[in-house]
């Protein structure tokens, strides 16, 4: 349990926080001290909405013991809206009821906890998109 | 009591998990009539929700509602008796993950069912006396039933949360709230205990029913109200019969009731209950229709609040999903996943 590790990046994880190259506007998930593409070091917070599309996804069957309470999921490669590829569990939903090219939202989840005595972690995931209409 | 500035609702938010054990499988599994179970089905919290997860769902849906910057909110209250942490503010995580920290009022909130509504009464002291520009109080539970007990047919998840403000801005208008509290050992849960108990024929008459319906003759009388006055009614519900038979006694009538009685197909989402009610009666109010809500929380106590709905209800309520699109989106599981779900297989 490492729990300055979790206290340093709870940020990022709880909000989707990522960071933008102030100099050639390039947007960076997870953020990043020196940006990629121009080798700029002024990158600044990025708040991402949150929203984007599965363009693959994996089932896991045999993850790190701090997981397996929450066997069986999927992890997918998720396009966010803003540009950016990243890897994010899924939840609320098993693989076979994913397809390449859905829309999923991220929600804030339980990702891991260390026994009963540890901390909790939360973090992102994503889901299929709730539809809704008003009454 | 009313605060000296008027103050009301600017945003709202709800949340209920998707996994949905029923009634009868519950029945099946300890024996009991299927006959006789008191609603539905319940909803079951997935393996990576608690109470923290619950409750920033529901912060962010009365944000987008409210179209405020999370950190002009003052206050992050959180009421529930099904903390993840005994020790460590859920408050706290909420207020991070919103973005409402570091100048803010955390704290968690404890009162069994009641807790939720607790935080609203407090978000109207803290902007009605001036101290706040918005407050944000959210009742949730991911509630404890002990295995075979009858309040495991109901223990449910889920909850709502509020955003006060300014009357001005405000989708709907607190005229005013009263607090009904004294000492009625009904249900508790001791120190290190996974599941609470209760006092059998605590639970009715002298509970409930004396909680209930004082907070609201209060209130009623404090306004010079009568049911008639008012479009919809909701009050605390952990199960079916108890809001239709209080608001009965009280003279509304069922109609007046119906919309805002969500345990049927969710159950007793215990510090959330009434304020998913009151959520629910939102996504269908209109501009000019009066609100009565009473909660009701064991140990023991009930909060009344009457309401006035704005025109600003109808632009704000589409902005984020509606109580009836968390109910409707279900995926029924047996007692196994259940159980699993629920931790009551300890290894």
């Amino acid at each position: 349990m490492n729990v300055p590790r979790h206290w340093r990046e709870q940020i990022r994880r709880y909000r989707l926080v990522g960071s933008k190259c102030t100099d050639c506007g390039r947007l960076s998930f997870p953020n990043r001290a020196v940006c990629p593409k121009c080798n700029s070091r002024n990158n600044e917070n990025y708040q991402y909405v949150g929203r984007g599309k599965i363009i693959s996804f994996t089932n896991i069957n045999s993850p790190p013991k701090e997981h397996k309470y929450n066997l069986p999921f999927a992890v997918a490669l998720i396009q966010l809206m803003e540009g950016p590829v990243i890897t994010a569990q899924i939840t609320d939903a098993r693989a076979e009821e994913l397809e390449i090219g859905m829309e999923v939202e991220m929600v804030t989840r339980k990702i891991m906890e260390y026994n009963d005595d540890g901390i909790i972690c939360y973090g992102y995931k994503f889901r299929p998109i709730v539809e809704y209409a008003h009454p | 009591m009313k605060p000296n500035k008027s103050v009301g609702i600017i945003g709202y938010g709800a949340y209920v998990p998707k996994y949905r054990i029923q009634n009868t499988e519950i029945a099946r599994v300890w024996g009991n009539d299927p006959n006789l179970v008191p609603i539905r089905e319940k909803s079951v919290p997935g393996a990576d929700e608690d109470s923290v997860t619950i409750a920033i769902e529901i912060a962010r849906n009365a944000i987008i509602r409210a179209g405020i910057d999370p950190s002009d909110l003052r206050a992050v209250w959180v009421g529930s008796e099904s903390k993840p942490y005994a020790v460590k503010p859920t408050s706290t995580i909420v207020a991070e993950a919103i973005a409402a920290t570091p100048f803010v009022n955390a704290a968690d909130w404890e009162f069994a069912c009641k807790a939720g509504s607790e935080t609203i009464q407090a978000c109207i002291a803290f902007v009605g006396s001036g101290m706040a520009k918005y407050a944000l109080g959210i009742g949730v539970d991911t509630a404890q039933g002990a295995p075979s007990d009858a309040l495991e047919y109901t223990a449910a998840a889920g909850g709502a949360g509020y955003i006060i403000g300014n009357a001005k801005e405000s989708l709907a208008i607190i005229e005013a709230s009263v607090s009904y509290v004294t000492d009625t050992p009904d249900f508790w849960r001791r120190q290190h205990e996974h599941y609470p108990k209760h006092g059998n024929r605590f639970t009715g008459e002298p509970s409930y029913f004396k909680h209930v319906l004082s907070s609201s003759k209060a209130l009623m009388e404090e306004l010079g109200t009568k049911p008639e006055d008012y479009n919809y009614a909701i009050f605390h519900q952990p199960n079916r019969k108890f809001p239709i038979e209080v608001a009965k006694i009280l003279g509304f009538p069922k109609e007046k009731v119906l919309d805002g009685l969500v345990s049927p197909y969710i159950g007793n989402t215990y510090a959330g209950s009434a304020l998913l009610g009151l959520a629910a009666v939102l996504d269908k109010a209109k501009e000019g229709d009066k609100i009565f809500c009473t909660s009701y929380g064991s140990g023991a106590g009930s909060d009344s609040f009457s309401l006035e709905v704005t025109d600003k209800l109808a632009e704000r309520k589409g902005k984020a999903p509606s109580v009836k699109s968390y109910i409707e989106r279900r995926e029924e599981i047996d007692y196994a996943r259940y159980a699993r779900y629920r931790k009551k297989i300890r290894m």
